[in-house]
């Protein structure tokens, strides 16, 4: 039958996907990665630099968590759309977001008088 | 005068309409020919005919239809802006003034800019994508036909809001992106950079909006059989196109929104104290303004891709390295925007890491040119209009890139960033590529639209005019801007001996609008010549695609029978074989999707909330909002109901049965 | 098959392709919108610093305060998916309990920060301060305006459905408010990794 499109979608509703299990998992783990950020902070249990490299992996995590938990990708039949859209999306955030710290950063050091003469003394093996 | 009503106005007052004799000759020619249009509309009796075929309609033709009008409109406002540039600088040598005032030079050079890229670039594009995109895919309309119609409506209260500002207030001064310090209160304390803050932001939301449409619509919306690598190229194109629209334009309505934010609301994103920092403006807005560029030109790659197999006589050489080109194009015009400000005094590492992405996208970009050639390698080529376009493109495309590589050099765009070296370069991109481009698949796709062929001879005159006039124009700002001339003056020194180059300039744009007005002679007399010049087959050209199956016009619902695809050039193949690409029996009715209002009530009450906006008239603002949101509402209870309306299966074969009849008496 | 059969078949593959078309379009709407914060949370990166000699978030934020609205908007990000599991099985009541739970979170989620806006802005530390709150400010209330977009939503679903019932297109539609609304909670865990905790740090 010609109408019938190559790219039917069997499961409007994530009716396969969906169970009562998976938002409870995805519940509790994203309560134990919130947690887990908090009391780190809180508590300083890291130095600075790891500290933020825990925050940034924990909230990764918990992204992951309820992207896969709630959002149920992952799950789709083929061809894996979403996913590649949310693929995409990721890489063009981290380019964005990393890009322009990146490069206000190396402005904001050359390009800001007082910015800049701590700069050139580090330059010169000073402070 | 209005003084009682200071607060209910916001800060629009009587003496905002225009003052100076240029400006107030232009916003009253238009103001003119709107009224002449509503005079003759109302006598000929032609409100409803315009409210039911065309204001109201959810149909992608017709929307891609209304698209390029507008759009072309827009060129022919974006042209005379370019004129009286050139006319200035012409004749500005000094001591010589010119014919204008500086402030008036830097209204035109900020409205031409924007004009040009917001309102033509995007409106011929997604016009074009909207006429053919669906037919191509073997589709009988967008994703979601609703929501095309609010696009376009949105995009045209942009192009209402901009032209607004020629008859009340004034437009920016800052250039086509409005780079903050000069773009905040401080320094544009009038209306001008809101009007332009406002008319971007609307239309880019509409814009927006197609992103998702067409990206929906190519993935999944093809016809049986039809699997990503048998679609079109123009299709591909689109969608690495739509990807972009889709990832960068928010970043745009980001952007806006904080340089308004400081203006309307005294916060410190971008100003020179509080803690702002205006580098990060030029970050953000080219971070989505390379990207932009990108949008415009892959589409034009889209439509060269189909015209030069067709009147090669031959498949497309290289299908899959194009996909691949094109990806590679989306993804690394992601990573480039830096080389729109080496200068700003980023370290050498970062400059030098953008200058080789921009380097590198250059190769993406040769695959296509030279896939392109070796198409017509070996074919039978016919020398037909839209083959006269490609050639001018390839040339002058290849130009344009080169020097685009060479700016890629962080030590010689010092030399030559913001000169006229870096103005003929992406005139030279976007006129050879997106305009040549649309002008082009407007050439090709006309008969398949209208039903009737344009005027081949005076479309290739007109097409000379414009490949010869914007060498004119352009060569010589190379030239200037590798002497030192920097862009945007409006007078300079007659002792720097410029001036015959710009005189040369200014002749190449008096040729390239000789051009435009042989274009209108061409749709003039193509239309009186419209019973000679009939298409009867559907396929005037012996094309190779789907959209080429249907009648010209094509039906309502495009193909009465959704055919099943084996393989790409479907039609092409069916043609060789001697089978029929639609099925011509079986006939079932079809739904297509109402006509609605909503689509231009969004649009009226996001124009009615920009110019509140704008004016600081925010009761307005909050009334027109609450009327949107109404409409939407109002839009998806009807839905509900009865969103469709139904083809009965009769009148569809006897459309059919027509165009048979038609085929065969040709 | 017969005809009616066919007829029948016809529909509902097309109606199911059109509801694959649309949660799709949602979807795609979603990621974009990803970039709209992303733009923000650069914006919020590069200004951070820039306190104009007032205070930092470390000096501003109350930590535990933040923790119970997250806790707010998690719960109900779970409470929404709760909900959407009634919906499948048609269960009307059930249905209208979780979501009006999650409304109820929500509100409190947009209460509590409505007031920390409040008193900021009451103590000198508004959006005109600095670029530090500017951006702030910003980021924090689009999320803000999002989710009072999604409470508007919210409400109007749960009446169609109480009026309706689950219609194929409010199922649709509470199936893209369900996305909505995880997205909300996702973008979230960023703002207060962010802002809050590395504000902290």
């Amino acid at each position: 039958m010609e109408e019938v499109s190559s790219n039917v979608v069997h499961a409007t509703l994530p009716r396969k996907q969906a169970s009562l299990s998976g938002y409870i998992n995805g519940f509790i783990l994203s309560i134990i990665f919130t947690v887990w950020a908090y009391v780190a902070t809180t508590h300083h249990t890291w130095t600075h630099n790891k500290l933020i490299a825990a925050l940034l992996v924990l909230a990764s995590a918990q992204f992951l968590v309820q992207v896969f938990f709630f959002l149920h990708i992952g799950h789709e039949t083929k061809p894996r759309w979403k996913l590649l859209l949310l693929v995409m999306m990721v890489i063009f955030v981290l380019i964005l977001v990393l890009g322009s710290i990146w490069i206000m950063n190396n402005l904001n050091y050359r390009m800001t008088p007082d910015q800049m003469n701590t700069y050139m003394l580090k330059q010169d093996g000073g402070i | 005068m209005l003084g009682l009503f200071a607060g209910f106005l916001g800060r629009l007052t009587l003496d905002q309409l225009p003052h100076n004799p240029v400006t107030a000759g232009a916003a009253a020619s238009m103001v003119l020919i709107v009224i002449a249009g509503i005079i003759a509309m109302t006598y000929f009796k032609k409100w409803r005919w315009l409210w039911d075929e065309w204001l109201t309609t959810t149909n992608h033709k017709r929307i891609g239809v209304m698209y390029i009008i507008v759009a072309l409109v827009m060129l022919l406002r974006g042209l005379a802006d370019a004129l009286m540039m050139r006319a200035q600088q012409a004749t500005a040598a000094s001591p010589s003034h010119g014919l204008m005032s500086p402030e008036m030079f830097q209204q035109v050079f900020s409205a031409h800019g924007t004009i040009m890229i917001f309102f033509v670039g995007m409106g011929l594009m997604f016009g074009i994508i909207n006429l053919v995109l669906p037919q191509g895919l073997g589709a009988r309309d967008v994703a979601f036909p609703f929501l095309n119609a609010t696009s376009f409506w949105l995009f045209t209260a942009g192009m209402l809001l901009i032209n607004m500002s020629l008859v009340i207030g004034e437009f920016s001064a800052a250039g086509w992106l409005a780079y903050p310090p000069l773009s905040e209160l401080k320094y544009s304390p009038g209306v001008g950079v809101d009007y332009w803050i406002w008319s971007l932001q609307i239309a880019g939301i509409g814009s927006l909006l197609s992103g998702i449409n067409f990206m929906t619509t190519i993935l999944k919306m093809r016809a049986p059989g039809m699997s990503m690598m048998k679609i079109p190229m123009f299709a591909w194109n689109v969608f690495g196109s739509m990807v972009l629209v889709a990832f960068a334009f928010p970043i745009l309505t980001v952007t806006l929104t904080l340089l308004y934010l400081d203006r309307a609301f005294g916060m410190h994103f971008f100003t020179a104290g509080g803690g702002g920092n205006a580098m990060m403006y030029v970050n953000l807005i080219w971070a989505w303004g390379h990207p932009e560029v990108y949008i415009l030109v892959l589409p034009a790659f889209g439509v060269f891709s189909e015209i030069v197999p067709t009147f090669s006589r031959k498949r497309l050489f290289g299908y899959t390295s194009m996909v691949y080109a094109t990806w590679g194009i989306v993804f690394l015009s992601f990573i480039v925007w830096l080389h729109h400000f080496f200068t700003m005094g980023a370290g050498a590492d970062v400059n030098a890491f953008f200058g080789i992405m921009t380097m590198a996208i250059a190769i993406p970009t040769g695959v296509k040119i030279f896939n392109w050639l070796f198409t017509m390698y070996q074919g039978q080529i016919r020398f037909t209009s839209p083959m006269v376009w490609f050639l001018g493109f390839v040339f002058l495309f290849t130009i344009g890139g080169v020097t685009g590589v060479l700016m890629a050099v962080p030590a010689i765009d010092y030399q030559v960033h913001n000169s006229l070296f870096l103005v003929a370069h992406f005139h030279n991109m976007i006129i050879s590529g997106v305009v040549f481009g649309f002008f082009a698949g407007l050439t090709y796709w006309f008969p398949k639209i209208f039903g009737f062929r344009l005027n081949e001879r005076i479309g290739k005159y007109a097409a000379y005019c414009w490949i010869g006039g914007f060498a004119l124009a352009f060569f010589p700002l190379y030239i200037l801007g590798l002497m030192g001339a920097t862009r945007r003056l409006d007078h300079y020194d007659a002792s720097l001996g410029w001036q015959p180059l710009f005189i040369v300039a200014g002749i190449g744009a008096m040729i390239i609008a000789l051009g435009v007005g042989l274009q209108i002679l061409q749709l003039i007399v193509s239309i009186f010549q419209r019973n000679n010049n009939r298409d009867l087959t559907g396929d005037p050209w012996n094309a190779r695609t789907l959209e080429w199956a249907t009648s010209s016009p094509p039906p309502e619902y495009n193909f009465a029978t959704i055919p099943l695809v084996t393989e790409r050039d479907a039609f092409w193949v069916a043609k060789q074989k001697g089978t029929k690409t639609i099925p011509s029996h079986d006939y079932h009715p079809i739904q297509v999707a109402k006509n609605t209002s909503s689509g231009i009530f969004i649009g009226v009450a996001s124009f009615i909330a920009a110019f509140g906006f704008v004016w600081h008239i925010w009761w307005l603002v909050l009334l027109a909002l609450a009327g949107a949101l109404a409409t939407i509402f109002y839009q998806t209870l009807r839905e509900d109901e009865a969103g469709e309306r139904t083809i009965p299966a009769a009148e569809i074969a006897a459309t059919e049965a027509a165009f048979r009849k038609q085929k065969e008496a040709a | 098959m017969s005809d009616i059969a066919t007829n029948n078949a016809t529909v509902l593959a097309e109606q199911q392709t059109n509801d694959g078309k649309t949660l799709f379009g949602f979807w795609a709407y979603i990621m974009t919108d990803c970039l709209l914060f992303a733009s923000l949370f650069a914006t919020y990166a590069v200004l951070h610093g820039n306190t104009a000699g007032g205070e930092s978030g470390r000096d501003l934020f109350s930590l535990p305060y933040i923790l119970v609205e997250t806790f707010a908007l998690l719960t109900s990000s779970f409470t929404c998916g709760l909900a959407m599991l009634a919906a499948n099985r048609h269960a009307k009541r059930q249905t209208a309990l979780w979501l009006g739970i999650t409304f109820a979170l929500g509100l409190v989620f947009l209460v509590m920060e409505l007031t920390e806006f409040g008193r900021l802005a009451r103590e000198g530390n508004g959006w005109q301060r600095s670029g530090f709150l500017s951006s702030y400010f910003t980021l924090v209330g689009t999320h803000g305006l999002h989710i009072t977009i999604g409470l508007v939503w919210m409400a109007a679903l749960a009446s169609r459905v109480w009026l309706k019932g689950f219609t194929r297109a409010t199922l649709r539609r509470l199936s893209m408010f369900s996305l909505f609304w995880h997205f909300l909670d996702i973008v979230w865990i960023f703002i207060f990794t962010i802002v809050y905790m590395l504000g902290a740090a």
